[in-house]
């Protein structure tokens, strides 16, 4: 069976050799257009003139558009609140929002015609930070949102210890290596093919057909592969789908858009940053009373994502502890900055270092190992008393635990412990290079929040040679999805996977899809394959009983048996054609049990949660705040794994990925709201020496207990949160130069470590 | 421009412009989309080709190479890396290793390790500097890279280097090149276009006149006398780090993290000094070695002291039609040369501060100082105040401490995207007593404890 053997990403051998295709490799038509937004210039303020004589003069161009050739401005949120006119509609409100389009004869005309905008402003005075935005009451939804579990003041005035702080962290630009792109290929009739490189094709596809006014049955949108997305295509691709439908519309020729990086950084939503504050109560061995947190964060111009986004740091602001009174309130901020957006993790990331700071504080205010406080707060592990009433501050039961045990299991792996004396004797003997030893756990909930998305379709057909195409709604972005889907597949017809060919996802095949996102892919999407190729198989089945009078029918290694008749699939499957039994089948499914109430906070927004851990050594250097990260040791638990090696490459990928958000991705804007890092020369992710010198990456390996596709977890966000024990480790290695708790904000970039030393002598 | 170069093996001629990237010819015109565009500013590699000349194989980034930086050479891109229907072996170790995830790296990944695997280089962090992925976390393609290494290299026949006709932009002695120079004050002189591609790909910039350096055989590479190096104006970056590796290490280490292989094969020591910015890395150590600059136009030659080619931000002792032949640099000071790059991320970043201490003791007196900072003012400069407060005092910590102030004299630093003027400031001074501090016999490097971890 291939479920579960570790084969390489089906495209393997296409990336090595350049022949995997993107969107801008597509051959295109003589004639295609090119297309590029002019941006603006200011954070906030209103257009008073635009003179665009000069990019309509200028080499190449085709057509220009404001928002003044259209009677209603195409929308492209994602929401609703139909918030993000496609070009301004007279107020801008942020630096590098569009406010016209180019249609060009090449890219380079395009983008060069684009900066040749004379555009005035009558200037507004723009919000930028949380301060400015609370004072101002700039936000999304009426007030704060507020969890509430027990009585968390009294708890606190009640405890023994009470510990207050506060952390900052910054946002992440997604900085996928293949930037925003769309191809939209104008049909008969006024039918759109749109080429995009979207974890949503099916919003593409709505997106599409609402600007063009057209029914979603005449836009059809496929995507074989992203080069990246990590949540930035979630949405954010929507504005060159929708430019390039206008304008091919329009031209009636094929028409591309790709932003340049340096744009794609200016226009599109990053990570949403936050500020979280804590009052914690607590006894002497660490073990939590009563919390309170409040959460802020700046959700740029318009509503995007945000409301999900924060709601999800709020139900991970427990991470992998019971907390018996808990509030938690959050503020979602309207600020004149790019619109924040979907992220690995998704605001869970966000939530859970909050309490992963308040663990580290505690730990440190209390002289205790930082492993000995977490373990007095983990949820109790399945099985272990008290497993009754153990809920979340939302509600919900958790019974998957199993944090004490694969705790227990990694810092023996890793010999946590004895690490923890060698760091300690270094830096007594070390003045100025300092090492630290940090560790995260996660326990991440696994459902869409927003519960109708929870679903997925498929498409399979046997073909009468007894080769099978398989299309279901998910996306590739490098996840290696298709081929876990498709090792699915080929277990459910017991054959092996070159009899499978995956196809790309294509609104045509199966429509009303949700995003690939909240790392439910292969959860949702192995399901309705499985439901697809079991109709057909059952089909199969059924027919050969009666043609040959056996009672059973069995499908494995390339071949059907049934009775004592054995014959090969292709030839099964040709004598089911020409029985005229059906080869196609759609399938689908729905997470059952899931119910969430996001305004009372109550409910089981989560079918189950996924749990992992990691201990990060880091070294530093604290006259200069450089660093390194010597070794990283994890343990996650991927359930029973569709694909070890491709589940671990999630793991190494999302670790490393999550410990730059909290180092050295830095995201600054001037004070004119202009972003200053908006190019890799400027915004620095992990380069290859900055992945751990030691990296041990190992699988839990346990069934999921709910009943996923073959009792496998989900793995795409989860293992990202584990990137906290780098900064848990950074601001132990401060902690060993003065007796103050450092409050080492994040990311803590040489500059900030320097500022977190001099606070902890302080 | 007539440009002529062979493109996986086989010869091309065809007309450019002076201001077209090898990465859109390409993508655009050869429809060969193996190679792709990440950012378009030789930050990320996903545009990585092998390039070979007289020099032998390299590997750069198509998107900020310009056209007649090829003319003679040899291109190498992912489609023809090996022959139709079979894989080189960092291909194969890369699918077999789980080397990609969303694969547009890839390409250039293959292609810098493809160059690595040729070279035998086995510092594979430094050969990937300058390929940015951001799925795998690295560690698949670490592991891959190792695999590839155990096989060897196909053995490469030697390489001919292409006869090509002269070109009138790219000239071929420093003689022509004064004289075309003279003609043209106003072009723009391109050699590793590691800067001016920018200007090319972010500013849009279109290049009226144009001076192509590449074929000026007699500003490349080093010549030594008893009491210096005399490197010419045209010798890439990448072969510094080598030159000083056993003289300097901490001199030689910064040239390795001077950006990434790829910038550091194609930039070139003149250029990171004509350039005149004040970031640029090679400048501070090499002032405070007490190097000169040496400049001609037309038929006259000019030498000055290195410090006194910056005199401002943006402007530089060079006069039209000048242009740097070379630099001396004394070898005097390499014992004690002391280089600390400081940047955001450690690999491949642009510095925030870049600090060279030349401070000689002799029996317990500090009886020379010479101290340059990159990043602290709107120039390369001296820290004279700095060497004052330590010249003649006792190598102690005490004259380490006395002498912080005078910083504070010396630079009054900005606060940009890569650090506050604060921060520069103070991490300015904790360099000082990084060098103290290591001349007790101190750790004081990051890079000296990895490993430690097994």
């Amino acid at each position: 069976m291939s479920v579960g053997k570790p084969l390489p990403h089906d495209s393997a051998h296409l990336h090595v050799t350049g022949q995997a295709r993107y969107i801008d490799d597509i051959p295109t038509p003589n004639g295609t257009l090119h297309l590029a937004f002019g941006l603006s210039d200011v954070a906030h303020g209103d257009i008073t003139s635009m003179n665009l004589d000069a990019v309509r003069g200028a080499d190449g161009v085709v057509a220009v558009y404001t928002a003044d050739d259209f009677d209603h401005v195409p929308d492209c949120s994602p929401t609703p609140l139909q918030d993000e006119p496609l070009l301004s509609t007279g107020t801008v409100h942020y630096l590098g929002q569009p406010v016209f389009l180019v249609v060009a004869t090449s890219h380079l005309a395009a983008r060069k015609a684009a900066r040749l905008g004379d555009i005035t402003y009558a200037e507004k005075p723009a919000i930028f930070s949380y301060e400015d935005a609370m004072a101002a009451n700039a936000r999304f939804e009426d007030g704060p949102r507020i969890y509430t579990k027990g009585d968390p003041a009294k708890a606190i005035d009640a405890a023994t210890h009470v510990t207050r702080g506060q952390i900052d962290m910054g946002g992440q630009e997604h900085f996928y290596l293949e930037g925003q792109v769309a191809l939209v290929t104008p049909l008969e009739g006024g039918d759109m093919l749109v080429n995009s490189s979207t974890q949503h094709p099916t919003e593409i596809q709505h997106k599409v057909a609402h600007a063009l006014h057209i029914p979603m049955h005449a836009v059809r949108v496929e995507t074989r592969r992203m080069g990246g997305g990590f949540g930035g295509k979630e949405s954010q691709g929507n504005w060159l789908a929708i430019a390039c439908a206008i304008a091919a519309r329009d031209t009636g020729q094929p028409c591309k858009m790709r932003y340049d990086r340096d744009d794609d950084m200016m226009v599109t939503g990053k990570r949403h940053d936050f500020r979280i504050s804590y009052t914690v109560g607590y006894d002497d061995t660490g073990k939590i009373a009563g919390i309170e947190f409040v959460q802020m964060t700046r959700c740029g111009w318009s509503i995007d994502l945000s409301i999900p986004v924060a709601d999800r740091a709020m139900l991970h602001a427990d991470n992998a502890y019971l907390l018996e009174h808990a509030r938690i309130e959050s503020h979602r901020l309207r600020t004149n900055t790019q619109s924040a957006t979907a992220y690995r993790g998704f605001g869970g990331p966000q939530g859970v270092l909050g309490i992963e700071r308040v663990m580290d504080h505690i730990a440190a205010d209390l002289a205790l190992d930082p492993a000995e406080v977490r373990r007095a707060n983990y949820y109790a592990d399945m099985g272990d008393e008290p497993q009754s009433g153990q809920t979340t501050p939302y509600g919900m039961p958790v019974t998957d635990g199993i944090m004490h045990a694969l705790s227990a299991k990694l810092l023996a792996d890793a010999n946590y412990k004895a690490r923890c004396d060698a760091v300690r004797a270094w830096n007594n003997a070390n003045p100025i290079v300092k090492k630290g030893i940090g560790i995260s756990p996660i326990k991440f909930g696994i459902s869409f929040t927003l519960t109708h998305l929870n679903q997925a379709g498929a498409l399979v057909h046997v073909y009468q040679d007894g080769s099978i195409q398989l299309n279901h709604g998910g996306t590739e972005m490098g996840q290696g999805l298709f081929q876990k889907v498709a090792q699915v597949a080929a277990s459910e017809f017991g054959v092996s996977m070159d009899a499978i060919k995956i196809t790309a996802t294509d609104t045509a095949k199966v429509p009303n899809t949700s995003a690939t996102a909240a790392s439910s892919g292969a959860d949702l999407n192995g399901m309705a394959v499985k439901a697809a190729c079991t109709t057909i198989r059952t089909r199969m089945s059924e027919f050969l009983k009666d043609y040959y009078g056996v009672d059973t029918v069995t499908f494995a290694a390339n071949m059907v048996t049934a009775g004592e008749h054995s014959l090969t699939f292709s030839d099964a499957a040709q004598l089911a054609y020409q029985n005229r039994i059906s080869l196609s089948s759609t399938g689908f499914y729905k997470t059952p049990d899931i119910v969430w109430d996001r305004i009372k906070g109550t409910g089981r927004p989560f079918y189950y949660f996924a749990y992992g851990m990691a201990v990060t050594e880091v070294v530093l250097d604290t006259l200069t705040g450089e660093n390194r990260i010597l070794r990283t040791d994890i343990l996650h638990d991927a359930g029973a794994s569709l694909n070890p090696i491709l589940d671990t490459g999630q793991i190494e990928g999302g670790y490393v990925q999550g410990a730059g958000w909290l180092t050295t991705e830095e995201l600054i804007w001037d004070a004119s709201g202009r972003l200053r890092t908006h190019a890799p020369s400027t915004y620095k992710i992990p380069t290859a020496s900055d992945a751990p010198d030691v990296f041990n990456v190992s699988l839990w390996d346990a069934p999921n207990p709910e009943k996923t596709v073959y009792r496998s977890k989900a793995v795409g966000e989860p293992p990202f949160n584990l990137g906290i024990s780098a900064l848990l480790a950074l601001s132990n290695a401060v902690s060993s130069c003065g007796p103050s708790y450092p409050a080492l904000n994040a990311p803590a970039t040489p500059e900030e470590l320097l500022n977190a030393i001099s606070r902890a002598r302080a | 421009m007539e440009i002529t170069f062979n493109l996986n093996g086989t010869r091309v001629t065809t007309s450019q412009n002076a201001t077209d990237t090898l990465l859109d010819y390409l993508r655009e015109t050869r429809k060969l989309t193996g190679t792709k565009e990440g950012c378009n500013e030789g930050d990320c590699g996903a545009c990585t080709v092998i390039v070979e000349d007289e020099a032998g194989p390299t590997a750069l980034n198509a998107c900020i190479l310009l056209m007649p930086q090829l003319h003679g050479k040899s291109i190498t891109t992912v489609e023809g890396l090996a022959p139709k229907g079979a894989l080189h072996p960092v291909q194969q170790a890369m699918i077999n290793e789980h080397g990609s995830q969303c694969g547009f790296c890839t390409p250039g990944i293959v292609m810098s390790l493809a160059a690595a695997h040729a070279a035998g280089d086995t510092d594979i962090e430094d050969a990937l500097a300058g390929n940015l992925c951001r799925c795998t976390g690295y560690a698949p393609i670490l592991r891959a890279a190792e695999k590839a290494a155990q096989i060897a290299p196909a053995p490469k026949p030697q390489s001919v280097p292409l006869d090509v006709p002269a070109l009138a932009e790219r000239p071929e002695t420093v003689d022509e090149l004064a004289a075309v120079y003279a003609m043209h004050p106003n072009a723009t002189l391109i050699a590793g276009a590691t800067d001016v591609g920018l200007w090319v790909t972010k500013q849009l910039r279109s290049l009226d006149e144009v001076i192509f350096l590449g074929g000026v055989r007699d500003l490349k590479g080093v010549s030594e006398t008893p009491e210096a190096y005399v490197i010419g104006a045209m010798t890439p970056i990448a072969d510094l780090g080598p030159l000083f590796a056993q003289s300097c290490p901490s001199l030689s280490e910064m040239f390795r993290r001077f950006s990434s292989k790829q910038v550091r094969a194609a930039a070139t020591l003149g250029g990171n000094i004509a350039n005149g910015s004040p970031i640029g890395d090679s400048p501070p150590p090499l002032i405070a070695l007490g190097a000169s600059v040496t400049l001609r136009c037309g038929e006259d030659s000019r030498t000055t002291a290195l410090e006194d080619f910056f005199i401002e931000y943006g402007k530089q002792d060079r006069a039209a039609s000048e242009f740097v032949t070379h630099i001396t640099v004394p070898k005097a000071g390499l014992t004690d040369l002391r280089v600390y790059k400081l940047s955001k991320r450690f690999d491949q970043d642009i510095s925030a501060v870049c600090g060279a201490f030349n401070i000689t003791v002799t029996d317990g007196t500090v009886t020379n100082a010479c101290i340059a900072f990159g990043g602290m003012a709107g120039t390369p400069k001296r820290a004279t105040s700095v060497e004052a407060a330590l010249i003649g005092k006792p190598w102690t910590n005490t004259t380490i401490d006395a002498a912080l102030p005078a910083f504070e004299q010396d630079y009054q630093p900005m606060t940009d995207m890569r650090a506050s003027a604060t921060y520069r400031q103070t991490t300015a001074q904790n360099m000082l007593k990084r060098v103290f501090a290591e001349s007790i016999g101190h750790t004081v490097s990051v890079l000296d404890v990895r490993g430690d971890a097994l």
